[in-house]
C-alpha cells in the first residue's frame, strides 16, 4: 500500500540515528521499567506454585496453565478433558469487545468525520467537547451509567413517561449493558485517530472520484475508507484491546453472568481468595492472543506495501 | 454566435458567488466541438471556479451550462460527461496506475476485461505503458501528470477540463508535455478546456483563448486576434508586452481612429470597438517600433537604458512629453544600438498600432 510519508520518515530516522540514541534513552528506560519488567514478572509468576493466601511459592509449576485449559476432576486425578469455563470467558470477552469496537466505529467514524470537516476553530471546540466526560474517573462514569440504565433509572422512566415502552427495558446485568459500558468508556479512542486521518485526507480525491462517475457510496468505500484506513485500524485496536481486558464495565454493569477476562484476572489478585499464578497465566494468554492478532495484521499490512 | 450543433459547451450568463465574493460575473462563452479552448487570466480571476462550475463541483448562483444541447447545471459531478485533470493530480494513492486509470471505466459499468484493454490503449497514448503497475508515489511529477491525463481520458469524455496541469513541471518537461497534449487532443478529438495563467502556453496551444479578469470575460479569440487586435487595455497589457501611449482621439469611423500623439503628430490607426473621442490609449507592441534618426519619427525621447535578453535587446526610451516606451531590437551586429542618454526618434507603422478602450 502507498504509505510514502511513513517510508520517508523512516528513512529520515536512519539519517539521524546518531542523535537518536541519547534522545530515545528516556523512552527506553520508561518502557523497560514499566512494561518489560512487569511483563517479565508476570511471565515468571505464571510458572510458579500458588500460595493459598495469595502470593506464590518459589517452585516451578505448570499448574496455572493446566488449570486454565484442562479439567482433571474434583481431586485432580481423572484423565484430563478440556476445561471450557475459562475458554468460554475468553470467547465471550472477545465477542463483547468486538461488539463494542463495532459500535464505536459505527458512531465514531461519522463523529470524527463531522469534527474533521468543521472549519477553523470549530473542530477544536468539538474535539474538546468530546473529551470533557473523560476528565471524570472511569469508575465514577461507569457507576453513573449503572444508575442511568437500571430498571427504575432515568432512561426507563423517560421512555415510560413518553409511552415508548410500558415495562422497564431491562438492560442492567445484560450483555448489552456491558457493551454500552465499553462503548462509552472507549469511544474517544476511536474518534481521535479517525479524526487525525480524516483531517489529513485530501478532499480533492473525493472530487476526482465524483468526476470519474463514482456515486457517494462508491466514493466512500473505494476512496475515502482506504485512505483513512490507518486511522480506523488504530481506533479499532485502541478500543478492542482495552475492552478485552476491561473489568469495570463487566463487573458493575454486567453482573455475575457476564464475567469477562478482566474480571477473572482481577479476582485472582484480590484478597486472600486469589490464585496469583493462575491470574498471571490468564494475563499471559490474553497478552499472547492480542500480540498474535496484531502481528497477523502487521504482516498483512507489510505484504500489501510490497 | 448561433447555437448550432458544433457547440460543445455553451455557458450562458453564469454567475458564481462565494458568500459575498463574486467569483464569476455573468460569464457567457461558446466553446466549439473539438476545440482546444483556453481560459487565460491572472491569479484569482476565476478560471478554476469556471472549470469547477462546468465539472459540477460548485453550484452556480445564476445562469445555464449547456453541454451538447443538454442543460447540465443541475446535475451532480458524477452525472456529467466531462472529466477533469486536477491541478494537483489527485491520483488515488492506494491504487496503482492501472487501477487509477480504470476507476472511471468501472464506474461506467464496463467489465474488467474491456476496461483493461482500454487502460492499455490510454497508457500507450500517454507513453506510460511500462509504468502500469507502479503506485503514484513511485512516479515523477511529469509521470503523475500523465497518469492524471490518462485517467481523465480513459472514459472518453465529451469534454476534458484541465486546470493548469503543467504548472508543477519544469520548463523542459512542460514544453514536451505541451506538445503531447496537443497531439492527444488532435488524435482523440475531445474538446479541451484548458486553464492557464501562462500566456505563452495559451498562445502556442490554443485554438481560441478567453481572457478573463475579475470574473468577467474580456475577450475571446484566436491567439493572433488577441495579440494583434486586443479589445481593451487589460488584454493588450496582459498578453505580451505593449506600450500604451496617452493620446487624444479626435475622430472615429469604421474601425479607424485619428489621434494626436505626444509631441503633436497626428496619425490614423485601427481602433478597438467602443473606443471614443477624447483622451485614450494607443497600444504599440515593442517589436513594431524602430529607432530612427532625429526628425524622422513619430515621437521623440531619450534612451534610458538597455535590457539584454540574449536573442533580443530591449531599449527603454523616456519620451520628451513624459511616459516611456520599450523598443525591441534583434540582437544582431548589423543594428546600431543608440547610447544611453542619446536623443532619438521612434517610428512605427500606424496600421500596427491600436486605439483601445480603457
Ligand atoms: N471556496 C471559496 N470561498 C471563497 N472565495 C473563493 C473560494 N474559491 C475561490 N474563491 C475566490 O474566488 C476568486 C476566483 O478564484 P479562482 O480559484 O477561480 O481563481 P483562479 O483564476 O483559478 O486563480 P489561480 O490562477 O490563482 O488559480 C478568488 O478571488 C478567490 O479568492
Ligand atoms: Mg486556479
Amino acid at each position: 500500500m502507498a504509505a510514502s510519508p511513513q517510508q520517508n520518515s523512516r528513512a529520515m530516522n536512519n539519517n539521524y540515528d546518531g542523535f537518536g540514541v541519547p534522545l530515545i534513552l528516556p523512552s527506553w528506560i520508561i518502557i523497560g521499567f514499566f512494561l518489560v519488567v512487569p511483563v517479565a514478572m508476570m511471565l515468571m509468576y505464571s510458572f510458579l506454585t500458588k500460595e493459598f493466601r495469595g502470593g506464590v511459592i518459589w517452585e516451578f509449576s505448570l499448574a496455572a496453565y493446566d488449570q486454565f485449559f484442562f479439567d482433571r476432576g474434583l481431586f485432580g486425578d481423572s484423565p484430563p478433558v478440556i476445561e471450557w469455563t475459562y475458554i468460554s470467558i475468553f470467547w465471550r470477552s472477545i465477542w463483547q469487545a468486538g461488539v463494542a469496537t463495532f459500535f464505536c466505529l459505527l458512531i465514531g467514524f461519522p463523529t470524527a468525520w463531522f469534527i474533521a470537516t468543521r472549519t477553523g476553530r470549530n473542530s477544536t471546540i468539538w474535539l474538546f467537547l468530546i473529551t470533557i466526560p473523560y476528565w471524570v474517573n472511569l469508575l465514577i462514569r461507569t457507576i453513573s451509567m449503572k444508575f442511568l440504565i437500571r430498571d427504575n433509572g432515568p432512561l426507563n422512566e423517560f421512555l415510560i413517561s413518553f409511552g415508548v415502552i410500558s415495562e422497564p427495558f431491562h438492560i442492567i446485568n445484560t450483555n448489552l449493558a456491558v457493551q454500552l459500558g465499553l462503548f462509552y468508556s472507549y469511544l474517544p479512542f476511536m474518534v481521535l485517530p479517525i479524526y487525525a486521518a480524516v483531517e489529513r485526507y485530501n478532499f480533492a480525491l473525493s472530487e476526482a472520484a465524483a468526476d470519474l462517475y463514482a456515486s457517494r457510496t462508491v466514493t466512500l468505500t473505494k476512496v475515502i475508507l482506504p485512505a483513512v484506513k490507518p486511522g480506523i485500524v488504530a481506533g479499532c485496536i485502541l478500543v478492542f484491546v482495552p475492552s478485552l481486558g476491561a473489568f469495570l464495565a463487566p463487573d458493575l454493569l454486567g453482573g455475575a453472568k457476564n464475567f469477562m477476562i478482566g474480571s477473572l484476572i482481577e479476582e485472582q489478585f484480590k484478597g486472600n481468595a486469589g490464585n496469583w499464578p493462575f491470574g498471571a497465566a490468564a494475563s499471559m494468554i490474553l497478552l499472547s492472543l492480542v500480540l498474535i492478532v496484531l502481528t497477523l495484521y502487521a504482516r498483512h499490512q507489510a505484504r500489501g506495501q510490497r | 454566435m448561433s447555437r448550432d450543433n458544433n457547440i460543445a459547451v455553451d455557458i450562458q450568463n453564469v454567475t458564481k458567488m462565494y458568500g459575498d465574493v463574486t467569483a464569476l460575473k455573468g460569464v457567457s462563452l461558446d466553446i466549439r466541438d473539438n476545440e482546444f479552448f483556453t481560459l487565460l487570466g491572472p491569479s484569482g480571476c476565476g478560471k478554476t471556479t469556471l472549470l469547477r462550475v462546468i465539472a459540477g463541483f460548485e453550484e452556480i448562483s445564476n445562469g445555464a451550462i449547456i453541454l451538447y444541447g443538454q442543460n447540465i447545471a443541475n446535475l451532480m459531478p458524477n452525472e456529467r460527461p466531462v472529466n477533469t485533470v486536477f491541478q494537483q493530480y489527485a491520483l488515488f494513492p492506494h491504487m496503482n496506475v492501472t487501477e487509477n486509470v480504470m476507476f472511471g471505466l468501472l464506474r461506467l459499468g464496463q467489465d474488467r476485461a474491456n476496461a483493461k484493454t482500454r487502460v492499455g490503449e490510454v497508457l500507450e497514448l500517454v507513453q506510460l505503458s511500462d509504468f502500469a503497475d507502479r503506485m503514484p508515489s513511485q512516479l515523477s511529477g511529469g509521470q503523475q501528470q500523465r497518469v492524471a491525463l490518462a485517467r481523465a481520458l480513459a472514459p472518453s469524455p465529451k469534454v476534458l477540463l484541465l486546470d493548469e496541469p503543467l504548472s508543477a513541471l519544469d520548463l523542459k518537461l512542460r514544453q514536451a508535455v505541451r506538445l503531447e497534449l496537443q497531439q492527444i487532443q488532435n488524435q482523440t478529438g475531445i474538446t479541451f478546456i484548458f486553464v492557464t495563467h501562462d500566456q505563452e502556453e495559451a498562445l502556442t496551444m490554443s485554438d481560441r483563448i478567453a481572457v478573463i479578469e475579475s470574473g468577467q470575460v474580456q475577450q475571446v479569440g484566436s491567439a493572433r486576434e488577441i495579440y494583434e487586435a486586443p479589445k481593451n487595455k487589460f488584454v493588450a497589457d496582459f498578453i505580451g508586452k505593449t506600450n500604451l501611449l496617452d493620446v487624444s482621439v479626435t475622430d472615429l469611423a469604421r474601425g479607424k481612429g485619428s489621434c494626436i500623439l505626444p509631441g503633436g503628430v497626428q496619425i490614423t490607426c485601427p481602433a478597438a470597438e467602443g473606443a471614443h473621442a477624447g483622451s485614450g490609449h494607443l497600444s504599440v507592441r515593442p517589436e513594431r517600433i524602430t529607432i530612427t534618426a532625429l526628425g524622422k519619427g513619430l515621437v521623440q525621447g531619450t534612451v534610458a537604458r538597455h535590457i539584454y535578453l540574449g536573442t533580443d535587446l530591449h531599449v527603454e526610451v523616456n519620451l520628451v512629453e513624459g511616459g516611456h516606451v520599450t523598443v525591441r531590437m534583434q540582437n544582431s551586429t548589423q543594428i546600431q544600438i543608440p547610447k544611453v542618454g542619446q536623443l532619438v526618434c521612434l517610428d512605427f507603422e500606424p496600421n500596427f498600432a491600436r486605439l483601445l478602450v480603457d
